[in-house]
């Protein structure tokens, strides 16, 4: 069981997609200028990681190495459409605002990298929950992006108006280069926020 | 032909794909480390982009539509694009081994990449016709070059720069990128 949460667990911070591996950086500025984009792009994100972990895990053995790229594109994209026609079913507004977005899901590189890396060498569980731990990741890191893109940018939370309305909301954090230079502070954060948790491991003689 | 113009210039700088609609960024924050290698990725990109939008195009319009299966688009494009580049990089290396020497690595690396999906993607849910689609997508080429370019002169600049600790590397790249950005609005009303 530790050894699960362990890998669930690294997904979060210490190898978080967004901030410390800078993958799939396509979304994380594009659909995050409101909470609720951002959220569903984290969930499908995670949906589709970790449903690809768990097929590539299955058919690991079955999988002649030479075509093993080309076998997981195929599946990535199958579970990309299953989701892009679930939310289109579901959910129309919200699809028509991922756009197109939600089909280059199929692309983000942290999804190959992680059947590539992990599940095409794990076992089925592990493999779920390693997908899961980056998904989370990466949904958390949207979530958080999301949420002062939102606040700043348009005083509002969720749709709600959370500052007060003489606040003049300061568009650029819609707009392009706010999400830029936002996620610039914020991959410093993260740099001291891992630099602290090394520290912490270190001085309790842990090895990471 | 005026068209044609606008929407080539439109694609360069009003709607940089790179800057505004945040499309390749994994090469472009990868890649931008080195003047060389940019410029190389910029022409690997800008050839992909244009041949692949027009296979795209031409499937799309002869074999998706007519046999009613558009909800198979995403597949069938990452699909071909993918095949494409690897047959590109066999002509290119059997024909001139001296451009494969140039930027026959940064050919695979594009082969699945969003904004070499995304192009032909963009193309077909505006229903370009085929001479659009293949102007709109060398624009858009040619944008990620003049983006990926500028970036990797600014970053060679940065090295001698100094640097909050923390900063330091992506950090950093991406607020310099966020300035370029904002330089890039400056062209938004040139075209409506």
């Amino acid at each position: 069981m530790k050894g699960l949460w362990s890998i669930f667990s690294k997904g979060l911070v210490l190898e978080n997609p967004i901030f410390v591996l800078a993958l799939s950086l396509c979304p994380a500025l594009a659909v995050t200028t409101s909470v609720v984009n951002a959220l569903t792009m984290g969930l499908t994100v995670a949906f589709v990681i970790s449903m690809n972990n768990l097929v590539v895990s299955l058919v690991r053995k079955l999988v002649n190495p030479k075509v093993r790229v080309p076998i997981y594109i195929t599946s990535i994209a199958t579970i990309v459409t299953v989701a892009e026609l679930l939310l289109k079913a579901f959910a129309p507004l919200l699809y028509k605002e991922l756009g197109i977005y939600l089909s280059l899901v199929v692309v983000f590189a942290i999804i190959l990298a992680r059947a590539e890396v992990f599940a095409s060498k794990h076992t089925p569980l592990p493999s779920f929950v390693d997908g899961l731990g980056m998904g989370c990741g990466f949904t958390l890191a949207m979530l958080i992006i999301g949420v002062i893109r939102e606040v700043i940018g348009n005083g509002t939370l969720l749709g709600y108006q959370v500052l007060p309305s003489s606040y003049e909301p300061a568009l650029i954090m819609i707009l392009a280069p706010g999400a830029f230079i936002l996620i610039g502070y914020l991959v410093g954060a993260s740099n001291i926020l891992i630099k602290h948790i090394e520290k912490a491991k270190a001085s309790r003689g842990e090895t990471l | 032909m005026n068209d044609y113009l606008l929407l080539f210039m439109g694609a360069v700088v009003v709607n940089n794909f790179v800057l505004t609609r945040f499309l390749g960024l994994c090469i472009f924050f990868g890649v931008s480390n080195n003047l060389s290698a940019s410029a190389g990725m910029g022409m690997a990109v800008t050839a992909v982009i244009t041949l692949s939008s027009m296979f795209a195009w031409i499937v799309h319009h002869y074999i998706l539509v007519p046999f009613n299966v558009t909800f198979l688009t995403t597949i069938v494009f990452v699909l071909l694009i993918a095949s494409f580049v690897q047959l590109l990089e066999m002509v290119v290396k059997k024909y001139t081994p001296a451009l494969h020497k140039m930027w026959g690595i940064y050919l695979l690396l594009v082969a699945t990449n969003c904004v070499v999906l995304g192009v032909p993607l963009i193309n077909v849910e505006s229903n370009f016709s085929l001479m659009k689609s293949i102007v709109n997508a060398f624009g858009s080429g040619v944008g990620f070059a003049l983006a990926i370019v500028l970036m990797a002169s600014c970053r060679e600049k940065l090295r001698l720069a100094d640097v909050p600790k923390s900063l330091e590397g992506l950090g950093v790249a991406f607020i310099v990128a966020g300035c370029l950005a904002l330089s890039f609005f400056g062209f938004s009303g040139m075209i409506k």
